[in-house]
């Protein structure tokens, strides 16, 4: 029988973005995007929850150290993005939309290869307490 | 005496800058929130009434009207905007939240019908930080 486990560690970055794709025209970035595409930006407080699912080690009972967790977050997420501004500040995003969905998918491509292999990585991504988004799914 | 809440939110974008000092003095003082680019926050406001139930409805005031009044005198103003750039009322000043709710005050008092006051408005800015004002008088 499997004895796979979920873990899970939370942490929290405050950042400022805008939506809006620049090969459209304003009229049609408004339309799409609303209020998201104005021009000055916005800010949210972004909570990230990393799970991470495998059986836990025979000496330690971990399925991972959150602290080690939580410092690689630390590390590799939250001292890129916290206090940024997404589209200006970040490599990620200079080419790409910083939607939630987009800004998941980083944040997983980012934590993956620091992650043991056999291990399952899942991203959930709070842009506000009412939208979030998963990756992968 | 009864006192109700209304709770409203808004997102928005800001940065902590005095533009009197330096970038190094600001930087000192503001530490991250002082990055030039922004960034940005979920903030909610809670509106606290007071005054005594109205005979025949019940109601201090009626809530949807506060939540609808607060909307049109403030939250249209702030969400999705940048504070220190959009916002008329934050114009030359110092883009706290401690100003905000100061700000946030003036805009709304004078709207509120008579006998109904206006007895505190609470600013939350992140899950660990926020402000309360009472007013000047």
């Amino acid at each position: 029988m499997s004895k796979k486990v979920a873990i899970f560690r939370k942490e929290h970055f405050n950042a400022a973005h805008r939506l809006f794709n620049a090969d459209w025209d304003d009229k049609k970035n408004t339309e799409v995007f609303g209020k998201c595409a104005l021009p000055n930006y916005h800010g949210h407080n972004y909570e990230l929850i990393v799970k991470i699912v495998g059986e836990p080690d025979e000496e330690t009972g971990y399925v991972m150290d959150l602290k080690q967790l939580s410092d690689l977050i630390g590390e590799k997420i939250i001292e890129r993005f916290d206090h940024k501004n997404l589209n200006l500040d970040t490599e990620e995003f200079k080419n790409q939309n910083p939607t939630a969905e987009n800004i998941a998918i980083a944040i997983y491509e980012l934590l993956r290869p620091h992650i043991p292999k056999e291990k399952d990585l899942q991203i959930r991504l709070y842009e506000t307490p009412r939208n979030f988004v998963e990756y992968p799914v | 005496m009864v006192y109700l809440t209304r709770i409203e939110h808004f997102n928005a974008a800001h940065k902590l800058y005095n533009p009197n000092w330096s970038k190094e003095k600001n930087d000192e003082v503001f530490g991250k929130c002082a990055n030039e680019n922004w960034h940005g926050h979920n903030f909610e406001l809670y509106v606290t009434i007071k005054g005594d139930p109205d005979p025949e409805s019940g109601f201090i005031f009626d809530a949807k009207k506060l939540g609808g009044l607060i909307n049109e005198k403030v939250i249209e103003k702030l969400d999705h905007r940048n504070l220190n750039v959009d916002v008329d009322f934050m114009k030359g000043k110092l883009c706290s939240i401690e100003n905000l709710v100061m700000g946030i005050w003036k805009e709304l008092e004078p709207h509120l019908p008579p006998p109904v006051q206006l007895h505190c408005l609470k600013l939350v800015e992140t899950a660990k930080i926020f402000v309360e004002y009472y007013g000047s008088k």
